[in-house]
């Protein structure tokens, strides 16, 4: 039996190195697989299907294996971010606090669902399980910036502002 | 490195500060880099070069009181100052030598009085990205002692004897834990840390791992040697890119200094840590689905037994404690385990640390000896409930864990306690509510968690919460009938009793707590459909007229 080689990257994009890396830095071992597709999300954005494929056939893990891990963890997104994303926390003392007056508020006015993007792929709204700033609740993480003790006034000034960019 | 060499490194360290006048110790916790810390120790540096002082002007972790942050400490004095901004930088500075700044000033005794630091000694006091500031504290020592003068038994010994309790939750014996792995047959042993915080609500761990890593590394290793393990794994949450950094950054310091790699101070002690990001799964939690993601699948929990001690990490023996446990392991063994076991109540020892947030005054880390009574914590650490609003219950354990109503102030804080009054210790999440909270909605929050973080393994777990979720909607809206509460009490048994893992066998507790201590919210939501907190919206209910309804004032 010949050595295993891995297969080629999808395409001359560089990022493809960078996910490559990380599994030659762990020798290609099949453990490897969710270090992996954390360098494809914070590479790309997402997990696509030719990302888990590639990453599946260099690691040699079953493709549904790769898929059900992708698909377990809420930290990977199948679907691309928007632009901007705000994502508000829904931690036990954010909901006391009264996230989920956060939560349909900016529903209502981005005319969306937690979890998905506008139209114009312009701004996603996310819901996170507690981010460990819970002192300064409810919390807004707007583009990775922490904000604490937000108001709706806030929150929906912010996403005003991001819309007519 | 040898010990004699760790003191050298303290002794430099001692003496560069004190070429200093003053210290300027700036919080750049999550919390109050949330507040614009980074900018007021950008402005405090600044001010202090055009001043001409001797002035050092550090970064620390988590200092503690949040609520009132940005907070700057000013050694040698110790003056804490809350809330300040980059525009008082110049003030701060101008007072040095002199009087400190009275508005900036803050009457935070009370809040640390009534407490004991032990995990969170070195918060506040070091920059978590220098190893020598954490050596210069008395870092290392602990495990350069135990590798040049105790045997692996001893080691054991020292943590049976000091009676420290997993910090995790659980409250399992940490020594008889380690006995078990190092007793175990196998010449490939793991050390693992269980940094995966999945309570929402609590973030003690965060804080120490961005805070203080090196004394989590520290901990790891002492326990690598206790048991014979030459490899370690830290699972953090990936939520915490800010940890993540911290101990990646502080895993290099201590290869460069020679405390991880091989021969270790010239023993033959050998061992290395690797970090692993978990990726967004509460389940993780638990011990064998933290291993399986280890292992790169799906974090799906086993039953137990085997344990992870006989077979863990690729079926071999592992060891897995929390960050927090870690981060007690090198004070005992510096300090003795008599020390830690003068500490705390009958039956558990030492300090917790809690992350104190909710309906409360002064939100924050703070640690605790165990045994403190919940009032000290609430009314005299916590402030008090503030706006006027009453005290309702305090939540503990997060989604495994229940609610202690306001009227139960006088119990003591410790495993035996809080498991008797139908909640746990847990992680160490507490979170205080007051009248505005409703606990039937409370109870849906937490099933509904569990509900979405059930991995689907086994049926109570993934089918019973969804029901349990639906029957506490239903209360919530105002559709149930008295049948339905009957069904979901019984419902919340067979979960409770034929769940695989830890996550499904508490997911009722939160029901089960509020049921015991607030029975009469669930029934007027049931009988007159009404919420008495008013957050339930009813609006679908045909909600029944009655004169009881309150008029808001």
């Amino acid at each position: 039996m010949s050595a295993f080689t891995p297969p080629p990257l999808p395409s001359d994009d560089k990022r493809w190195k960078i996910v490559n890396g990380t599994m030659r830095k762990n020798g290609f071992a099949r453990h490897a697989l969710i270090e992996t597709l954390h360098t494809v999300q914070s590479s790309f954005g997402y997990l696509d299907d030719d990302a888990i494929r590639f990453v599946a056939l260099s690691l040699r893990v079953p493709l549904s294996q790769a898929y059900g891990v992708a698909t377990f963890y809420h930290y990977f997104s199948l679907k691309p971010p928007g632009e901007h994303t705000m994502t508000l926390c829904t931690g036990t003392a954010c909901y006391i606090k009264g996230t989920d007056k956060l939560v349909s508020s900016a529903e209502q006015r981005l005319g969306l669902k937690a979890g998905q993007t506008t139209k114009d792929g312009k701004i996603s709204l996310m819901t996170a399980r507690c981010v460990g700033a819970c002192s300064r609740a409810p919390v807004v993480i707007c583009d990775g910036e922490v904000a604490g003790e937000v108001t709706n006034e806030q929150m929906i000034a912010q996403l005003e502002r991001w819309a007519v960019e | 490195m040898t010990i004699e060499e760790l003191e050298q490194i303290a002794k430099s360290v001692h003496q560069e500060n004190a070429k200093y006048d003053y210290e300027v110790y700036v919080c750049m916790d999550l919390a109050c880099a949330s507040q614009g810390a980074s900018a007021l120790r950008d402005a405090l540096v600044k001010a202090a070069e055009a001043s001409g002082k001797k002035v050092l002007i550090r970064k620390t972790g988590c200092m503690g009181p949040c609520s009132s942050g940005p907070l700057v400490r000013v050694d040698p004095d110790e003056t804490l100052y809350a809330r300040a901004k980059d525009k008082d930088a110049q003030a701060i500075v101008s007072s040095l030598g002199g009087t400190p700044v009275p508005k900036l000033q803050c009457d935070l005794n009370e809040h640390f009085d009534k407490q004991v630091r032990v995990v969170l000694e070195n918060a506040g006091h070091i920059d978590p990205e220098k190893i020598d500031d954490y050596i210069s504290r008395d870092g290392y020592k602990a495990l350069l002692t135990a590798l040049s003068e105790m045997t692996p038994n001893g080691v054991i010994h020292r943590i049976t004897e000091s009676g420290l309790r997993g910090r995790g939750g659980g409250g399992y014996p940490t020594g008889l834990k380690w006995a078990t792995v190092s007793k175990a047959s196998g010449e490939v042993k793991y050390v693992v840390c269980n940094g995966d915080e999945g309570d929402p609500g609590a973030f003690m761990d965060r804080s120490v791992m961005e805070g203080d890593p090196h004394r989590v590394i520290e901990g790891m290793a002492i326990a690598a040697y206790a048991v014979g393990a030459s490899k370690g794994f830290i699972y953090v949450r990936a939520e915490y890119p800010v940890a993540v950094a911290r101990l990646t950054t502080a895993l290099r310091e201590a290869r460069r200094r020679g405390l991880l790699g091989n021969n270790i101070c010239n023993t033959t002690f050998n061992f290395d840590i690797e970090i692993r990001l978990g990726a967004g799964a509460f389940v993780c939690g638990e011990e064998t689905a933290l291993i399986a993601s280890i292992e790169g699948r799906r974090g799906m929990p086993k039953p137990r037994p085997p344990y992870p001690a006989v077979s863990g990490l690729w079926g071999k023996p592992t060891l897995i404690n929390n960050v927090e446990t870690y981060a007690n392991v090198a004070p005992i063994v510096r300090n003795g385990g008599k020390w830690f076991f003068n500490m705390g109540s009958e039956r558990s020892k030492g300090t917790k640390v809690f992350a104190l947030t909710g309906r409360i005054a002064n939100t924050g880390l703070i640690e605790v000896p165990l045994g403190i009574k919940l009032w000290e914590i609430i009314d005299v650490i916590g402030g008090g409930v503030p706006g006027g609003h009453k005290l309702k219950a305090i939540q503990t354990g997060g989604p495994s864990g229940g609610c202690i109503p306001a009227d139960m102030l006088t119990l003591g804080v410790s495993y035996d306690a809080l498991m008797a009054a139908g909640s746990i210790m847990g992680s160490g999440g507490m979170i205080v509510m007051d009248d505005t909270s409703c606990m039937v909605n409370v109870a849906r929050f937490f099933v509904e968690f569990c509900m979405t973080e059930s991995c689907g393994k086994c049926i109570p777990c993934r089918a019973g919460t969804a029901q349990m979720y639906t029957l506490l909607t239903r209360i919530c809206e105002g559709t149930a009938s008295m049948n339905d509460l009957e069904l979901l009490v019984d419902l919340c048994g067979t979960v409770r009793e034929t769940s695989l893992c830890g996550l499904g066998q508490t997911a009722p507790n939160p029901v089960l707590s509020t049921l015991k201590y607030f029975k009469n919210e669930y029934i007027e939501h049931i009988v007159h459909k009404r919420c008495p907190a008013g957050v339930c919206n009813m609006a679908g209910a045909g909600a029944v007229e009655t004169t009881s309804v309150e008029v808001p004032a």
